[in-house]
């Protein structure tokens, strides 16, 4: 029994949202509605896509300097890092981590974003790294703003930062947000509360004095747990 | 103790400047371009083509599709060396925001079959705002009849939704074109795999 034999375990249901979920307004008609057909494909055939280290600038990790003109954009400086395991723990090596935020204010850059809050001339808010051999990630930021959305009235979206992972395998792939510890507005944010209950507080970062950097930024902590090969031998 | 799975969340509207920067003419480059293939590439240069469209019968302007799939050999590129020689990276990503009709595009080279009693197909990930969670599918080809009829996988879909997988070959100007529609719910959605 190879490694390319193996299959993934599985999507944990009971972690992630459902397709439709009304209180997100536009899930109800973006939202796959029919069963999905059971697909056990081989890994082999369904590795993450290969890119290397010259795919990453040298300071695409730090969104506080890749994207500067005329001074340092405004705002709450950060760090994050934590480390991307399988749910068995083993360190995810080497992958990419794409970074997409607002800025301090809660605008994006995004053309059609068009709240009506100030754009920083010195911040893009896109930004990537890779994990290291222990499967470690650091990246540097400026804390994003809460900014109002159309879901509802008076509706909010907490201050959150945008990830995407491959991991190893093309269906290991995760699109997440993560979240501030304490932040009001998680209890009211259909996005957050649209995961099971009990998945919630892994979406929410933890505040380290330990990563925090006296004088210079305060630190948080985020690891995140990617579907990996299943222990089990399966039939070929 | 098995360590819970980080939930998904949806990538939202503005993911373009992060994901898909250069197609959207922001200042930063593209790790993922929805040119998978060079002119040095072995194989039919194809271009894949298509709208994502919502339950209302509406194409969505601000979906992601990704892309995957084997070299004209049916072999998967599985490092950068590989992609130096051949110059197909085997991967590729495209949003529907940039195109007038919400259309995707990729250029690429038609896939071989990885096994002979296997279609060539290509694997797809679909997300957009409106979306917690991604979804996967595959696009098959109306030219290999024979080769999707004794496919597994397409054979494991009822047959009433099978075509929702088959992309639409088109000639054009000496150009190959595959149409193919996502249709995220309605009669014809498009088979979501469970991978």
């Amino acid at each position: 029994m190879s490694d390319t034999d193996a299959v993934l375990s599985p999507r944990d249901w009971t972690s992630h949202s459902p397709y439709v979920y009304p209180p997100y307004a536009s899930t109800v008609l973006r939202g796959p509605t029919k069963p999905l057909v059971p697909l056990k494909a081989q890994l082999s055939r369904l590795q993450a896509p290969v890119y290397g280290h010259e795919s990453i600038g040298e300071l695409d990790h730090d969104l506080t300097r890749n994207a500067r003109r005329n001074g340092e954009p405004l705002g709450e400086r950060i760090i994050v890092t934590g480390r991307v395991t399988d749910e068995d723990g083993r360190p995810v090596r080497n992958t990419l981590l794409e970074i997409w935020q607002a800025n301090a204010a809660g605008r994006y850059v995004h053309k059609v974003d068009q709240h009506d809050a100030p754009l920083d001339p010195n911040f893009l808010g896109a930004g990537r790294t890779l994990t290291d051999d222990d499967g470690r990630y650091t990246f540097i930021s400026i804390k994003p703003g809460a900014y109002p959305w159309g879901n509802h009235p008076n509706a909010w979206r907490p201050n959150h930062i945008h990830l995407s992972l491959f991991g190893q395998y093309f269906a290991s792939r995760l699109v997440t947000q993560m979240y501030f510890p304490g932040d009001p507005l998680l209890g009211f944010d259909p996005i957050y509360q649209g995961t099971p209950e009990k998945a919630r507080d892994r979406l929410v970062a933890k505040f380290s004095l330990d990563v925090t950097k006296p004088d210079w930024a305060l630190g948080y902590v985020f690891d995140i747990v990617l579907r990996g090969p299943q222990q089990t031998p399966m039939e070929h | 103790m098995k360590l819970g799975q980080t939930p998904s969340q949806t990538v939202g509207p503005y993911f373009a400047y992060g994901l898909t920067p250069a197609q959207y003419l922001y200042d930063f480059r593209s790790v993922f371009p929805p040119v998978l293939a060079s002119e040095d590439t072995a194989g039919e240069f194809i271009q894949i083509m298509g709208q994502v469209i919502d339950g209302g019968g509406k194409p969505i302007n601000d979906a992601m599709l990704e892309i995957s799939h084997a070299d004209a050999n049916g072999r998967y590129v599985t490092s950068l060396e590989e992609v130096a020689n051949s110059g197909f990276t085997g991967f590729g990503r495209c949003g529907t925001g940039t195109d007038p009709q919400n259309r995707y595009t990729f250029h690429t080279i038609k896939p071989g079959a990885c096994a002979p009693d296997e279609a060539p197909y290509i694997n797809v990930i679909v997300t957009m705002r409106g979306m917690l969670l991604h979804a996967f599918t595959r696009i098959y080809f109306d030219d290999e009849t024979e080769a999707n009829a004794k496919d597994a996988v397409l054979n494991s879909v009822p047959a009433e939704r099978r075509n929702t997988l088959i992309a639409r070959r088109q000639e054009l100007d000496g150009r190959v074109i595959y149409h193919f529609n996502l249709h995220m719910q309605g009669d014809n959605e498009t088979v979501f795999f469970d991978l």
